[in-house]
């Protein structure tokens, strides 16, 4: 990138028109497709959020302003639904930063076998979130799953039976699920790390944990930033593994639930249509608050797997 | 380097956790898929008695009869499609942002990385209501169109970031023996590109092989609903058989090919998800 810059004014203005007219043309494609399915439909979820619009009921379509925000906002089950996803939201992402940074630094400094942990934590990145969620429901079913049967697990806990276990598990599920992404992530930021650093600071007697926390710590924020928005963001997307394990019994509903219902199961894409917006700013809010609030370059970051 | 008989046994325990913490899930949907029908209940992680009746019950029936024949080759078709289209569009969108000065530059970055971000659930409604109007509701196309737009962030970023490490003082070469910058593209970059783009390809296709948001919403039969939504509306052979069988056994066939890509590939896959996580 820098090459190019320097060389773009020696180069002759009819050179440089063709480039960028090559380039808007190798770019206006993907371009087009990302828009098509991104900002064009927020834009027609915000019309059709104003409206009384029922599929069952085309024929009653009227203009009713902000009324949908209103049933949505004033009920109780939104609420729930925000407080059960941010829950889920804020336990998975910190245990899985915790984990996923043991992990990092057994791939990173393990003294054998480490080309085949690599290999063996990628599993679960590529398996598909239905059938781990599958996994992870079957085995905590009362009546046919291994966990009960477990020393210290009373044979008859119904897990799936209330709010918090079933949350519990649903957590459990996301984090095997995600922690290797974020694992990998926080590899690539340990591996830019000076190894002579180390060296110097345990001549001059630091313990592991110290210069865990001098060096390692802080030389990885940017890395662990970028790690946890990312991650951040797609948990409070969570869909997949509630609908397989619970599909909302126990209030276990996350937003993004509540918004299919709505819309598929109930066709209401009025209210529907609300609840999606709704979501799409928690997700500008949360994005916000990482790059104003903590300083997080997402220019230096990249798009989740 | 010296290590300490303590220390091998420390790092023992610690790959043995991490390997466990990642297997067992896998481990315990095979061996569900191996019991039969009356021990699926027994509790047991290892099965008393191996039988394969799961399996042959997921292909009974042919492409009709079978609840799982159909939507495998929708999955494979859908995500072998979308990756083509995406890794075709996404190259020509990285080589001008690794390669070529114009405006806007930073700004297609920052939208790719915006769709990233996007919460897929926002666009179900409109797409379900807009789909069921031009009528590609329920087509591998009403499928293609939201996997290819969230594809491409993914796909623009590590093709980017491979991009940029390419040696391209050869495509220079290329330009002053005469090549326009089109066939120095072609001819030059592309086969040197070939690794980053696999890669790309492989991230991809995993994204859409696991989807079940777009699936579940817009599809409505076996036309073009995929193996996770397929698994979602699983029932038991009869009204009164609980499915978990044969959705052990369909999760296991589905899993497989992702354990060998990941054997195989492992390098790559790991390159790629990190390409670009840090500043080269």
């Amino acid at each position: 990138m820098e090459a190019s810059a320097q060389k773009a004014p020696v180069k002759v203005s009819s050179r440089t028109r063709s480039e960028r007219k090559l380039a808007w043309m190798l770019c206006a494609p993907a371009v087009i497709a990302m828009l098509a399915v991104t900002a064009y439909p927020i834009g027609y979820a915000v019309v059709l959020s104003l409206q009384k619009i029922d599929l069952r009921f085309p024929e009653q379509t009227e203009f009713i302003g902000l009324a949908n925000y209103g049933t949505v906002l004033s009920s109780e089950l939104w609420w729930m639904d925000v407080f059960n996803t941010l829950l889920i939201m804020v336990v998975s992402v910190s245990i899985e930063l915790v984990l996923g940074m043991a992990i990092a630094l057994v791939m990173h400094r393990a003294i054998f076998a480490r080309g085949a942990v690599r290999t063996v934590v990628l599993i679960p990145y590529g398996i598909i979130t239905v059938v781990a969620a599958f996994a992870w429901q079957f085995a905590f079913a009362s009546d046919s799953g291994f966990v009960n049967n477990l020393p210290l697990i009373p044979d008859e806990m119904n897990w799936f039976g209330g709010h918090l276990s079933s949350l519990a598990v649903i957590i459990m599920a996301e984090i095997w699920k995600t922690t290797p992404f974020m694992a990998l992530l926080l590899l690539a930021g340990l591996v830019t790390i000076d190894g002579g650093l180390y060296e110097a600071a345990k001549v001059d007697g630091a313990s592991a944990w110290q210069r865990f926390v001098r060096i390692t710590l802080p030389l990885m924020k940017p890395a662990i930033l970028v790690a946890v928005l990312f991650r951040t963001l797609e948990a409070f997307r969570v869909f997949d593994s509630i609908f397989i394990m619970t599909r909302g019994a126990q209030n276990t509903e996350s937003v993004s639930i509540l918004g299919f219902n709505q819309l598929i199961n109930r066709l209401n894409l009025g209210l529907g249509s609300a609840v999606s917006v709704l979501i799409f700013l928690f997700v500008v809010v949360i994005a916000f608050i990482f790059v104003k609030g903590l300083g997080v370059k997402v220019e230096e970051g990249r798009p989740g797997g | 380097m010296r290590h300490g008989t303590r220390e091998y046994s420390l790092w023992t325990i610690a790959i043995v956790l991490v390997v466990l913490f990642a297997l067992i899930p896998v481990l315990w949907l095979i061996s569900i898929s191996l019991k039969p029908p009356s021990e699926i209940i027994d509790q047991r992680f290892i099965p008393a008695s191996v039988s394969f009746d799961n399996y042959k019950s997921l292909f009974e029936g042919g492409i009709d009869g079978s609840p799982f024949l159909k939507p495998l080759i929708n999955s494979i078709a859908i995500a072998l499609i979308t990756t083509v289209i995406a890794i075709t569009l996404a190259s020509f969108t990285a080589y001008a942002i690794a390669r070529l000065e114009f405006p806007g530059k930073r700004a297609i970055l920052a939208g790719a990385l915006a769709i990233a971000m996007f919460p897929p659930i926002s666009t179900v409604g409109p797409l379900f209501d807009m789909w069921r109007a031009i009528g590609i509701y329920d087509t591998y196309l009403g499928l293609i169109i939201p996997y290819l737009t969230f594809a491409l962030p993914l796909a623009i970023y590590v093709l980017v970031a491979f991009f940029r490490e390419i040696p391209w003082d050869l495509e220079q070469a290329a330009q002053v023996d005469g090549a326009t910058p089109w066939q120095a593209f072609r001819k030059v970059i592309l086969p040197l590109a070939a690794p980053g783009v696999f890669t790309a390809a492989i991230l991809v296709f995993i994204f859409c092989w696991n989807d079940f948001v777009f699936s579940i919403s817009l599809t409505s039969s076996d036309a073009s609903r995929t193996v996770p939504a397929a698994l979602a509306f699983f029932t038991g052979e009869s009204t009164f058989t609980e499915p978990t069988g044969s959705i052990a056994a369909a999760a296991v066939v589905v899993t497989i090919p992702i354990i060998v890509f990941v054997l195989v590939f492992q390098r790559r896959i790991v390159s790629g998800l990190t390409a670009g996580a840090v500043k080269g």
